[in-house]
Order: structure tokens, then C-alpha cells, then sequence
């Protein structure tokens, strides 16, 4: 362990490997063998770029023990997903942390149907992978608004036993959205699962809630509020569920899909709303 | 009789806008005036009173005479931060309180004269220990946080010759003095400065570790730690469990505190991509030096108002008065008898007013503090734009997960033997506020030495 560990100060967190994924979706492999030694399915790591850099939540891929790393996919969706995304093969970043977060609910599942949306289809890849080494029946609804943010196909429909796209603009797949189609794959008794797990914006997961409420289906949502050390110590991640108060860091980031309070995560996903656009628009001039 | 030097302060005015450090430190020639004011008692109880136990006649005599090399030397034989105590410890309750000159007047401003010695020292480098120690004992002491509980105790190990590693889960060293104190409190450039004889010690800072997910407890021992000291703090903050906690715009401390001090959104954006969402009429819930340390800071934010709700008398506030003094100059109000039972939110789910209740003091309770107690139907609303919630934090039991040997408390805390502050499991030691809940920085340290003491003894047997 010890040639692994290096002090306070510098940067071993050394880009392996870049690919874009699609428009504004890259996967990158990054040197950070602490987290590939301990990660589970689910995990995620907090990274910062910079020093004047924000801590951002992003969830592992994928990772690699022996050759000590990790595997992120990210949209550059405002300042830090940018910076990461300019970062070239070969640079490194200040900090990774992790793996934090709670390992998967579903892994010890028979017949689990995965449901992601965007770049967030490849959340479910490390779960997907873990569940066929189980030997589980696993069915993915990858869900995006066009055909081409449809991510990481050949790797996930390997992976599982039915694979169904949809795309909101109808430019492959179902056209719809993924709770409708959900709800048509439940209806016809096509499909026979024991739990549900979905993972994107909170206005897609409240309405998989609501499908799968009606089925009395077991779902888990994968919730991504603002979080900033995602060790617990701050509660700026607090969702609400069954009227309960969680921190998603240490309590989650998954929870039962039928308790949350997605009108309160939305707001408060929202908050810096202004000011993210005003420092992307200073330092990236967009 | 010469009067007490009092601290030279930065103006209000400079104050309003920026988070440059307020009190500004002794010169040279003050300095050597305060000292002169020293009785040099015989049986000093300064000394008793001092959770470190500093020989402080002695420093001062030395800072009397011009011998500052002395001064420091003597300090950090017991106190390897007087970067942080000199500027942060509640001396009005410590040292100073026992000053004999304090029982006729004023006592000696023993606080000021530490942090004056800890600038010389770093004004020149910094004091490197005269002999760095080579790593003898061949045995390896794991550290668990990186507060003053940690360090102290991480020095007191290399020191004795053992190889000492402290894993801190932040990307950065310092617990709470650097992302819980404000920098107009204690400047993180000169608190990082202060932490460079780590390096001149040999110990090892491991950031970005955090024990119970990136290593357990358990990896540690079978990676060959003799012994492990958890100082993790008390960081997992406590919530009113009223209605509307979760609206935008209502935070606990310890965010508004990591996002200003850890993340410098005060310098957002030019400088820290960091955003922080404090305007309008900010309302601070709670009494302690935290609630104050909170209510400056938001005020350097531009708040219009800033108020700190209090439920019971300005006479029961635990918050120091010195700080609170210093707020009041800053424009922060007081509203006491005060208790919030609901946040009410906007149409987009922001705060926008706090639901109080009036209190009255009734009987006193464990803490010997009058109870508050609410007066029905005494109701009333409070605007407030943006809302912090100061009331506490307790033990954040995240390193003791996949390990499930070491006991902790009904409040969370960890259970220790008093004596050796060994927890429930042989070869761990916990100290630090992990072990007496929210407390000082000096008591911290001084858990911090006694359990290095402890570890040496039992890795000695
Ligand atoms: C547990 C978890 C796992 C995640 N995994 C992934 C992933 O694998 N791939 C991916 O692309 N995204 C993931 N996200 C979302 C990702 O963290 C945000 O997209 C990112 O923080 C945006 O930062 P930014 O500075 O680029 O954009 P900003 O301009 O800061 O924000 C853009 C949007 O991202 C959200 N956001 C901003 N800051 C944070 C923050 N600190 N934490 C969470 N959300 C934030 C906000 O709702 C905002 O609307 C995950 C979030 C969580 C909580
Ligand atoms: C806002 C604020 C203001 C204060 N002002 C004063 C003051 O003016 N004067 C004063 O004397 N005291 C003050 N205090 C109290 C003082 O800061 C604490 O008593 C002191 O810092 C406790 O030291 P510690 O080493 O026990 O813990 P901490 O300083 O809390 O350090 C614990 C460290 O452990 C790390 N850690 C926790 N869990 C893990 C894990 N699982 N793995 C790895 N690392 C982990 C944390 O990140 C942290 O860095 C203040 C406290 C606060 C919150
Ligand atoms: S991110 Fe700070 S408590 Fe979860």
C-alpha cells in the first residue's frame, strides 16, 4: 500500500486516457489506485481540478485495481465539467476522493431493471457488470433526448439480457420517454423484475416513481443534489425522504424512489443556478 | 501600574467588505510592555489553567528580556500551534482567567504574547525542532484527522522517534481551524505556514484518505499500524427537525463555513469557483462562538441585515465576549428569547421568513444555564432571505464503518478509558473533540498529548 500513498501536495491523479463519448460527453481514466482498490458499484468520487477549483461529485465508472485506476463520464455542463473535459492525456488533477457513497442496492437482486438518462447511462455500467457476474436477468432502458447521446451502447447492451433505447426526439429507438416506455413493458407483463433502479434528472425519476407505484415495484432512485465534501460533515446534500431528513453522501446516494421529495431536490439542485452561469461566463466567455 | 496593551484592531470600516484578520497583533515594543506587567508568580496558576499546560511566566519572561528565540522554544515544548491558540483560545476562560493580576485588575494579556511569539517565529521561517529525530522505534502510528488533536499527538510520536502517518479525508490539513475559523480569525496562509514542521518532522499527510471508505480500520492494522489515534473530530452538524430546514437558502454552519473557509467562495468568482447564496436579511440561528463566527462572516458577504436569533438571554450566550463585541461593532443584531419552529418558503422553494416563538427562562437545567422555555400563542415572523443554522455538531462516526469494536456513547461520541483515552478496542486511542464533544483547539491538543503519551506506553510494553 505504501508506494501507493503520496502527501499532502501532490498531484498523482495523472490522465490516462480520453475519449468523447458523444457532443459534450467524455470518458476519461484518471490514476487514483486508493479508490480502484475499494470501489463498489454505485460509488462515486468528489474531484476538484484546480486549486481554485470546486468539488464536484462524479460517479465511478469503472476501475482497474491492478493497473490503479478509475473510470469517469462526465457532460461539461458548466465550469468544472469543462475544465475537466479540457484537461489533456497525460495532465493531472489536484485532488480524487473516494470511493464515497454507499455501494448499490440492487446487487443482490435476481431480475433488476436499470433505467438511466444522458451521460448518466453510465452510471449503470459498473452495476450491470457486477449483476451478470451474479448471473442476475438484468433489462436497461437507456434513455436520452437524441439518438447520439445514447452512450456506451456496445459495453451496456453486452451486458444485458434486453436492452431497450428511447429518445425523446424519436431519433432512435421508442420514441417517448423512459417512463412511458416503462410502463408499456409492465402493462403488456413483458417483463417480470424485482426491483427498479433509475438514475438522471429528478423530474425523470419522479415519474418512474409514479409508474412503478402503481405496479408496487420496488425502486431505488441514484440521487445527485449539490454536494461539497460528501463526507457527511456539511449536509449541503439533504434530501428529503419519508419525510425524513438524509444527507445523500453517506446515507445514499440511492434511495427508496416512492419516499423522496423530488419538488424540494429540485429546488435545491437550482439554487446557484445564477451564479454557475455567471462564472462560466467569465471564465469560458459562453 | 501599567495598564493591559489592549490588541490593536483592524478599523470597522476595513472590516465591512473584507475577510483580512481583525485583530492585528502586538509590535515588538508592545509586546515587551505587556510582558513587564507579568508577576512572575512563584506557583503561577496561569499554568494550571492552561489545558497545555504552557510554562508561561517562563515564555513571558524570556519575551521581557528580548530573548524571543527562548520564548519559543518554550512554548512549543508544549504547544506545537501556537499559530492557531495564540489566536483562537478562549483565554478569558483558560490562562488568563487565573491571572493573579486578573483578581485586583487587568490580567496579562498572556493570549497576545503567545501569538506574538508564534509571528516572530514564522516571521522568520519557521522554528525547526533542533534535532530532527531519526525514525528509532521501528513501529507505526496511524492518525486518523488532521485538527489540532491529530497534529499534536502526530508530533509528540516523530518526536519520540516513531513513524507517524495522518490520513485526512479533505484535500487539505487542519480540521476546523481551517475550514470551520474564519480567516479574519486565523489566516489560512498563516495556519498552513504554521503546519510546515510536520514536514521538518518526517510525518506523513495523507489527504484525500477517508477511513471507512477509501481504507478501513481494518486496513490499516493488516497494513501494519501498531496503533491507530482517531481525532475525527465532531463534524456531523445538528438540525432543528422543524419544517422547511431543507428550502434554499437555509444552510447549517458547517457548509457556509467549509464553503467560505475550505472553498474561498467569499472569493467567488474571479478568484474560487466556489458560489455561495447569502443576501438580503440573514438570520443566524444559535449562541456559540460558531452562530458569531457565522453572522461576521455573512455580513463581509453584504448581507442588508444580519441577526442572530438566540432562545435564551444575552447572559446565558456560550459565544465569547470578545467576539461578540467585535460582531456588534460589525452591525449584527440580537434577538433573544428567541426559538424558530418554522422556515416558510417562496414559490421556488427559498426562504423568505422564519415562524419564531417567544421564550421565557424557567428553572436551571444539567448545564446550571436557565431552560427556555416557549410562551403560547407568543408567535411572530421574522424575514429572512437567508438562514444559518448554528446549533451544534456532533460525532460523524463515518471511519468506524466495517468496524464494528469501538464503542461510542449515547451522544455519539467515542467511549474512551478516561485515564488513557484507549477506546474499546486494544491499540486504538481516539481524542480530540471525537471524545468530548464541541470543545477548544487547546483542549484538543492537549488530548492529542496525552494519548501519544498512551500510545508510546503501549506500544512499549
Ligand atoms: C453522487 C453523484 C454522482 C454524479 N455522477 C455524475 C456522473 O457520473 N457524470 C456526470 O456527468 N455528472 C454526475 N453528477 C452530476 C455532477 O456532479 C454535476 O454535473 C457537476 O457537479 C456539474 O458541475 P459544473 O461545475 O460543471 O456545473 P455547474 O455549473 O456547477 O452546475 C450545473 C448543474 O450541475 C449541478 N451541480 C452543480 N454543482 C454540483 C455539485 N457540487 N454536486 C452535484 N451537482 C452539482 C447543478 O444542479 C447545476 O444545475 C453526479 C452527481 C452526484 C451527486
Ligand atoms: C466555526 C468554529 C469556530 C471555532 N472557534 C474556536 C475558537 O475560536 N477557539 C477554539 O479554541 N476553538 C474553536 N472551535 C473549536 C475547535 O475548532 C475544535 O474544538 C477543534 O478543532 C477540535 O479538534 P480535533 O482535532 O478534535 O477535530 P477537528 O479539528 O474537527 O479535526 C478533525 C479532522 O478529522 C477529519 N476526519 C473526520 N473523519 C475522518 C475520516 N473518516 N477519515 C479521515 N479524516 C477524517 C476531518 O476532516 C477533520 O480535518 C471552533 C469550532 C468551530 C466549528
Ligand atoms: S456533501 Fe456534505 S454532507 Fe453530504
Amino acid at each position: 500500500m505504501e508506494s501507493y500513498m503520496l502527501r499532502w501536495g501532490e498531484m498523482p491523479f495523472k490522465i490516462i486516457s480520453k475519449k468523447k463519448l458523444a457532443e459534450k460527453i467524455k470518458m476519461i481514466e484518471i490514476e487514483a489506485p486508493l479508490v480502484a482498490r475499494s470501489a463498489m458499484p454505485g460509488q462515486f468520487v468528489i474531484i476538484r481540478v484546480d486549486q481554485r477549483g470546486e468539488r464536484i461529485p462524479l460517479t465511478i465508472v469503472d476501475w482497474n485495481p491492478s493497473r490503479g485506476t478509475i473510470t469517469l463520464v462526465f457532460r461539461e455542463i458548466g465550469l468544472t465539467t469543462m475544465k475537466l473535459g479540457r484537461r489533456r492525456v497525460g495532465e493531472e488533477i489536484l485532488d480524487v476522493v473516494g470511493p464515497l457513497g454507499n455501494p448499490s442496492q440492487v446487487l443482490n437482486y435476481d431480475r433488476v431493471c436499470m433505467i438511466g438518462e444522458g451521460v448518466r447511462i453510465s452510471s449503470l455500467y459498473p452495476r450491470l457488470k457486477y449483476l451478470k457476474k451474479c448471473g442476475s436477468h438484468t433489462v436497461v432502458i437507456a434513455y436520452a433526448k437524441s439518438g447520439d447521446e445514447i452512450i456506451m451502447e456496445d459495453e451496456i447492451s453486452r451486458l444485458s439480457d434486453e436492452y431497450y433505447v428511447v429518445t425523446s426526439d424519436g431519433t432512435r429507438g421508442f420514441k417517448g420517454t423512459a417512463a412511458i416506455t416503462l410502463h408499456n413493458l409492465l402493462k403488456e407483463s413483458k417483463m417480470k423484475v424485482e426491483v427498479v433502479l433509475a438514475v438522471g434528472s429528478p423530474l425523470m425519476l419522479r415519474s418512474i416513481a409514479a409508474v412503478t407505484k402503481r405496479y408496487q415495484i420496488r425502486t431505488i432512485a441514484d440521487l445527485s443534489p449539490i454536494m461539497l465534501d460528501g463526507l457527511g460533515m456539511c449536509g449541503c446534500c439533504r434530501v428529503i425522504v419519508g419525510n425524513e431528513v438524509k444527507f445523500a453522501c453517506i446515507d445514499g446516494p440511492e434511495f427508496d424512489a416512492h419516499l423522496v421529495d423530488y419538488d424540494n431536490l429540485i429546488s435545491r439542485m437550482k439554487m446557484y443556478r445564477s451564479e454557475e452561469q455567471l462564472s462560466l461566463k467569465i471564465h469560458m466567455g459562453g | 501600574m501599567v495598564e493591559r496593551i489592549k490588541m490593536p484592531e483592524l478599523p470597522v470600516e476595513r472590516r465591512l467588505k473584507s475577510f483580512d484578520e481583525v485583530a492585528l497583533g502586538y509590535s515588538e515594543e508592545m509586546a515587551r510592555v505587556e510582558a513587564s506587567r507579568c508577576l512572575q508568580c512563584k506557583n503561577p496558576p496561569c499554568v494550571k489553567a492552561c489545558p497545555l499546560n504552557v510554562n508561561i511566566p517562563a515564555f513571558i519572561r524570556h519575551v521581557r528580556e528580548g530573548n524571543y528565540e527562548k520564548a519559543a522554544e518554550i512554548i512549543r515544548s508544549s504547544n506545537c500551534l501556537p499559530v492557531i491558540t495564540g489566536r483562537v483560545c478562549p483565554y478569558e476562560r483558560q490562562c488568563e482567567s487565573a491571572c493573579t493580576l486578573g483578581k485586583k485588575g487587568e490580567p496579562v494579556s498572556i493570549n497576545a504574547l503567545e501569538r506574538f511569539i508564534s509571528d516572530w517565529e514564522l516571521s522568520r521561517g519557521f522554528c525547526i525542532p533542533a534535532k530532527i529525530p531519526e525514525k528509532t522505534k521501528g513501529k507505526k502510528v496511524a492518525i486518523v484527522g488532521s485538527g489540532p488533536a491529530g497534529i499534536s499527538a502526530a508530533e509528540r510520536l516523530a518526536l519520540e522517534g516513531y513513524e507517524v502517518s495522518i490520513f485526512e479525508a479533505l484535500h487539505m490539513p487542519g480540521g476546523v481551524p481551517l475550514y470551520g475559523i474564519p480567516e479574519f480569525k486565523l489566516p489560512k496562509d498563516v495556519l498552513l505556514k504554521g503546519l510546515k514542521f510536520l514536514d521538518e518532522l518526517d510525518v506523513e499527510i495523507l489527504t484525500n484518505v477517508v477511513i471507512g471508505r477509501t481504507l478501513t480500520l481494518n486496513d490499516l492494522l493488516s497494513d501494519g499500524y501498531d496503533a491507530i489515534f482517531l481525532a475525527i473530530g465532531a463534524n456531523y452538524p445538528l438540525s432543528l427537525g422543524i419544517p422547511g430546514e431543507n428550502l434554499c437558502g437555509v444552510y447549517f454552519a458547517s457548509e457556509f463555513l467549509m464553503r467560505i473557509n475550505l472553498m474561498r467562495a467569499y472569493k467567488f468568482p474571479h478568484e474560487s469557483d466556489t458560489p455561495i447564496s447569502v443576501y438580503g436579511h440573514v438570520v443566524v440561528v444559535g449562541g456559540g462562538d460558531v452562530a458569531i463566527d457565522v453572522a461576521r462572516c455573512a455580513v463581509r458577504l453584504g448581507a442588508d441585515s444580519v441577526t442572530i436569533l438566540y432562545r435564551r438571554t444575552e447572559k446565558e450566550m456560550p459565544a465569547r465576549k470578545v467576539e461578540v463585541r467585535r460582531a456588534r461593532e460589525e452591525g449584527v443584531h440580537f434577538s433573544f428569547l428567541s426559538q424558530p419552529i418554522e422556515f416558510i418558503g417562496d414559490e421556488n422553494g427559498r426562504v423568505k421568513a422564519i415562524k419564531c416563538i417567544k421564550m421565557e427562562l424557567g428553572p436551571p437545567d444539567e448545564t446550571g444555564r436557565r431552560r427556555p422555555i416557549p410562551i403560547p400563542g407568543s408567535e411572530f415572523i421574522v424575514d429572512a432571505d437567508t438562514v444559518i443554522v448554528a446549533i451544534g455538531q456532533t460525532v460523524n462516526p463515518l471511519a468506524l464503518r466495517g468496524f464494528p469494536h469501538i464503542k461510542l456513547s449515547k451522544k455519539g461520541t467515542i467511549v474512551v478509558d478516561p485515564e488513557t483515552l484507549e477506546t474499546t478496542y486494544s491499540g486504538i486511542f481516539a481524542g480530540g473533540d471525537a471524545v468530548t464533544g464541541s470543545s477548544t483547539v487547546a483542549m484538543a491538543m492537549s488530548t492529542g498529548r496525552k494519548a501519544a503519551h498512551f500510545i508510546i506506553r503501549h506500544l512499549s510494553r
